[in-house]
């Protein structure tokens, strides 16, 4: 029987150069690929943001210097074409979220960090583990070089809207099949997070004692492995309607330029939006509780006590899984459902807005009264809680749908989901990095230069993104390729196109010192002079720094709860969950 | 052993007590599930397509009902030999596991032959994917079912051919695998009984 020799003999594993760094089956090692691989997505989907905002604050201004880079095809003397501009918008959209942000916030601290919080030697299927990241390498990839075919890369937005989608060139055709390979990938990680959450627990790890990031990462697992197949489904379909010519969603008498669209017609394009969006109202909760989770260990920690209410979040958590399976049609108010129907959804929006409340006023209770330690972790978290907060706030107005239907098609709606998931999400996620780094590495990265990284961030961002909530008020339409100025009614607010950006462009040069910080750090930080530097109390910081394979060099036992900090009679202001004795 | 995850993973071979249940299995169960999501959506897309629609071919006249019920059979019959091949597998009966599972890979053809007649049937009546959204419909879901079924014939052949090798190594590993494989091959005989109904009776 296998659970004999578990313990024994790991030390002795030889391996290849190529099967420790390239081909490997180890968890930590595949979420640091998935690390570099979702940053370098996270670049080009920014770049490709960079770029557009040229073209709102300058529209047919040829670009300086770099303009002429693009070719005559995308950018003919540096001013950029409209059908480059939409390609530029879709692929941003679609790298972002599924090629940056959720494979940041699941795959790569879900990876590194789900097996060493349970007191787990790997994944459950670690072969599985390495074959999710090079299929999404691959459909990354694949999604990316769509760029350099014929008619380029998707144009019709990351939602793929038929019947548009339908008849676009084959940049939509390579969307689909990169999509359909990205989804393979994330329910293989999925499944396997969840079997090893559930089966590979160290003893007295009980489900109350796990911390709140794998509580965090297990809902967000269930929403890619139940949220995702519709998606696949959908997928399928559309390549049906393009590779095949049949009319899933394409109506019966269709127009295309003045002329009569040849397709057999009879479908829906509304089964799109629901199968689309029934993916898409979870994947938000995908792109944030990662975040949460993250935040809340960095919160417990540099506050030195337990986490508020912590079993009413998890409660919380669970309920938020649940419930994002019903509101999606709140992205589909305008597309005129019944009165019963919005009221539903209205409904289940406004209710699901009570569990995220409360997670997030748990955390800022949590604040009162801890001794806080303004480290760099701490700073991006803190900024997260105010940040997430306010994104979460401006779209009550878009659950509803009176207020939603003159607001959806404008920019608010950029300003709102942006304020979610860039100064919410990403400094989560940045202050995740900042956190386990010294973990991975065995060195601190710099405090300075990460001041240089959080606060031109932190500001530039709100500039970003704010006025966009006013120009949305102002009615000013989104994917307009001129940034508005074909309106008359919008002249008065286009001088903030120009405002957001070089609020954008400093955004971008204040995120070098960061990447200077990360490579400088790897190998010339400040050494941590102990496995625990931060005096945390979760599992992962009973390994050796950096975790060797097989994580633990004993066995572990779990004994109490997860954040155990500054516990009355205990010697020290933290109390590790492996630690017998308080 | 070359199995690389072996030394590690706890819970491979034997269930783990308070869940009741090892790796593989609890691995296929939610794989199952995303399963059910992903035929669920194409059922969706189905029944809301039909509501929508202002005409709608007579199902059971256009399509051939005999081969779909032959095809029934057949696949409830190969999940009947696929639980054949197991309990002889944790009888240590190598020699029946083997001819039952020879019957399980035989009939999964059988059914893809039956299957390739049906689409034949329709070509040659110049019913394609883009005739009809219903036809467009039964193209996509009996051929992703079909994909479904060519897979389980490799994971199946699988365990008749290289993979007994891991019977050598632990059996009850071995019979692991194939409770899981067994798993799968349940399902996609339970959605072919959904397709069935719903595509050629309705």
């Amino acid at each position: 029987m296998s659970g004999a020799h578990t313990e024994e003999h790991h030390d002795t594993h030889q391996q290849s150069w190529w099967s420790t760094y390239v081909f490997s089956t180890d968890h930590k090692t595949i979420g640091i690929q998935y690390l570099f691989l979702s940053l370098f997505f996270l670049l080009v989907g920014f770049c490709l943001m960079l770029l557009m905002r040229w073209q709102l604050a300058y529209p047919g201004q040829p670009l300086p210097i770099i303009g002429k880079w693009f070719g005559e095809a995308n950018m003919p003397g540096g001013v950029m074409l409209p059908q480059f501009y939409n390609q530029l918008g879709a692929m941003h959209g679609t790298i972002m979220v599924f090629l940056g942000v959720v494979p940041l916030g699941f795959a790569v601290f879900g990876n590194y960090l789900i097996p060493l919080q349970i007191g787990a030697k790997d994944m459950a299927f670690p072969r599985l583990n390495m074959f999710s990241y090079w299929s999404f390498l691959a459909g990354g990839l694949l999604m990316v070089s769509s760029f350099f075919l014929p008619g380029g890369a998707a144009s019709n937005g990351w939602t793929s809207y038929s019947p548009l989608s339908d008849i676009a060139h084959d940049g939509q055709t390579v969307w689909l099949i990169s999509m359909a390979i990205i989804i393979v990938s994330s329910l293989l990680s999925s499944l396997n997070f969840i079997t090893t959450i559930f089966n590979l627990r160290a003893p007295g790890m009980t489900f109350e004692r796990l911390p709140f990031f794998i509580w965090a990462q297990l809902i967000t697992s269930f929403l890619l492995l139940l949220a995702f197949p519709p998606l696949e489904g959908a997928a399928f379909l559309q390549l049906f309607d393009r590779l095949l010519g049949t009319s899933f969603f394409l109506p019966t008498g269709l127009f295309v330029n003045g002329q009569i669209y040849n397709a057999s017609g009879g479908g829906n394009p509304l089964l799109w939006q629901h199968l689309f969006w029934f993916l898409g109202h979870p994947e938000v909760y995908v792109l944030i509780l990662p975040a949460l989770g993250i935040v809340t260990e960095i919160i417990a920690n540099n506050t030195r006590k337990n986490i508020v209410g912590f079993p009413i979040m998890r409660a919380s958590v669970i309920f938020l899984g649940f419930l994002s399976f019903v509101v999606w049609s709140h992205h589909t108010y305008l597309t005129g459902m019944g009165t019963d129907i919005t009221a539903f959804f209205q409904t289940t929006t406004m209710i699901i807005s009570i569990p995220s409340v409360i997670i997030i006023s748990t955390l800022f209770i949590t604040l009162w009264g801890g001794s806080i330690r303004f480290n760099m972790p701490m700073l991006f978290a803190l900024a997260f809680l105010p940040m997430f907060g306010f994104g979460g706030l401006t779209g009550l107005p878009l659950g509803l749908a009176a207020t939603d239907i003159p607001l959806h098609d404008t920019y608010y709606v950029i300003g709102h989901f942006h304020y979610v998931v860039a100064p919410g999400v990403i400094l989560g996620l940045f202050a995740g990095i900042y956190y386990w780094f010294p973990k991975a590495t065995g060195r601190k990265m710099n405090d300075i230069l990460g001041h240089l990284h959080f606060w031109p961030t932190l500001i530039s961002m709100n500039f970003v993104f704010f006025p966009m909530l006013i120009q949305g008020l102002m009615g000013l339409n989104r994917r307009m390729y001129d940034g508005g100025a074909t309106y008359s009614f919008n002249h008065d607010i286009l001088y903030w196109n120009v405002v957001i950006s070089w609020a954008a462009w400093i955004l971008a040069l204040a995120q070098i010192p960061f990447i200077f910080n990360f490579f400088y750090s790897i190998f010339n930080g400040e050494k941590v002079h102990s496995d625990n530097p931060w005096g945390a109390t979760t599992l992962e910081w009973a390994t050796p720094t950096p975790p060797g394979h097989g994580n633990f060099t004993k066995p572990i036992t779990v004994y109490r709860d997860p954040y155990s900090y500054s516990l009355p009679g205990a010697p020290r202001d933290f109390s590790p969950q492996d630690q017998k004795e308080i | 052993m070359e199995h690389p995850t072996e030394e590690f993973i706890p819970y491979i071979i034997e269930s783990r007590p308070d869940t009741g249940l090892y790796n593989a299995k609890f691995g296929i169960w939610l794989f199952l599930a995303s399963e059910v999501m992903l035929f669920g959506s194409l059922f969706s897309a189905y029944i809301l397509l039909r509501v929508g629609s202002f005409s709608w071919p007579v199902q059971s006249e256009i399509q051939n009902v005999a081969i779909g019920a032959i095809n029934s059979v057949v696949l409830l019959s190969s999940s009947i030999f696929f639980i054949r091949a197991w309990v002889a597998l944790k009888a240590d009966d190598i020699a029946k596991y083997k001819k039952f599972m020879s019957l399980v890979i035989l009939f999964a053809f059988v059914f893809l032959t039956l299957k390739g007649v049906e689409y034949y049937q329709h070509f040659s009546h110049h019913e394609y994917p883009k005739t009809s959204v219903f036809l467009g419909l039964y193209f996509l879901m009996t051929g992703l079912h079909a994909l479904h079924i060519i897979g389980g014939i490799a994971v199946n052949s699988f365990y008749i051919g290289p993979g007994l090798k891991l019977r050598e190594i632990n059996k009850q590993w071995f019979i692991n695998r194939v409770e899981v494989a067994g798993l799968y091959w349940h399902f996609v005989d339970l959605v072919w009984i959904f397709l069935f109904s719903t595509l050629y009776l309705l």
